[in-house]
């Protein structure tokens, strides 16, 4: 349940730049996670909708994009989706580095 | 109106723990991060690294724990500085909490700090908290699929002790199994076969750790 912790900083963070920018209300608010954060979708939503009520962001719209595991081998430098292995399909090398998949950031937000 | 942000969720995090490892570097303390399951035997294994290694460095511990003292007191028994941190039922140590702990602490006098975290395979992996080296500590007694379970801990780990091996004979744990998923998710990573209880398996982890230390070999800097 870490997503609580995440999400506390992200509202905290909009409600900063919301004051900032002078927007009254945020209506939609865009999220980028990776497939390697171990942060759940669902478990975002459910503390976004907790964490909102009763300030600029309540009933603001959730976005959220999920980026797959992209792996880059070192040695052929292919790159390919990691399920369960991160082993290189072309050519079977393990020197691999995550080149996607840990993104965790805020896209945009829209707001008035 | 849209406004274009791309702001990194984890930046407080990160920053905090960027803060914590130039102020463990500036006085030389080597930090290690203790993960696992609970009940796995961190504490014990602590116990026995802090008695093995008392000649060799100065050491502290950070003790994170859900609401109770139970391990600082353990720990506190060795003679060594432990700082508690209770997280309320929070999930993971972040690296606000490790920067409060830190300043209970005299590192000047320090050589090597362990931060034992709170017992979880997948919060504290998303919080770095200043440290050099992941330790995950597994035992025989969680089954044999928790690397596939819980693969951003694997990936990201340095080293991993297993835990209970006295217990080999009676449970249905398999080492073979062990090495063969741990290849297709972290190939290099060393993996040291141990009971923290019996004290088998001990000194060759307690050796490999004092070299790492020695030699400063900051596992962190080449992490991708």
């Amino acid at each position: 349940m870490h997503e609580l912790a995440l999400m506390e900083g992200v509202v905290r963070a909009l409600e900063r730049t919301a004051e900032e920018k002078g927007l009254k209300r945020i209506t939609k608010v865009k999220l980028v996670v990776g497939k390697f954060t171990a942060a759940l979708p669902d478990c975002l939503r459910f503390c976004f909708s907790l964490l909102t009520e009763d300030s600029l962001l309540e009933g603001a719209e959730l976005e959220i994009e999920e980026t797959e595991v992209i792996g880059k081998c070192r040695v052929c430098g292919g790159e390919f989706e990691v399920a369960q292995s991160f082993r290189c399909p072309t050519c079977r090398s393990q020197q691999v580095d995550i080149v996607r998949g840990r993104e965790l950031y805020v896209d945009y937000i829209e707001g008035e | 109106m849209k406004i274009i942000l791309k702001r990194d969720i984890l930046e407080a995090n990160t920053a905090e723990a960027e803060g914590n490892r130039r102020a463990f570097r500036e006085h030389g303390v080597f930090v290690v991060n203790l993960m696992s399951s609970p009940g796995s035997g961190k504490t014990t294994l602590l116990e026995k690294t802090l008695e093995r290694l008392g000649k060799s460095f100065r050491m502290a511990v950070i003790e994170g724990d859900l609401y109770t003292s139970h391990d600082a007191e353990r720990i506190e028994g060795r003679g060594v500085p432990v700082v508690q941190i209770n997280t309320e039922g929070g999930c993971h140590l972040d690296a606000r909490m490790v920067a409060a702990a830190m300043a209970e602490l005299d590192l000047a006098r320090l050589d090597l700090l362990f931060i034992e975290n709170v017992g979880n395979l997948v919060c504290p992996a998303a919080f770095d908290l200043g440290e050099d080296l992941k330790v995950i500590i597994l035992s025989t007694t969680e089954g044999n699929d928790k690397v596939v379970k819980y693969p951003i801990m694997f990936r990201d780990a340095d080293v991993v002790i297993l835990n209970k091996a006295d217990l080999l004979p009676h449970v249905d744990f398999d080492v073979d199994v062990l090495r063969r998923d741990l290849g297709e998710i972290n190939p290099e990573i060393p993996v040291f076969t141990m009971s923290a209880k019996t004290g088998s398996g001990v000194e060759a982890w307690c050796r490999w750790l004092e070299g790492v230390v020695r030699r400063g070999d900051r596992a962190v800097e080449n992490r991708k």
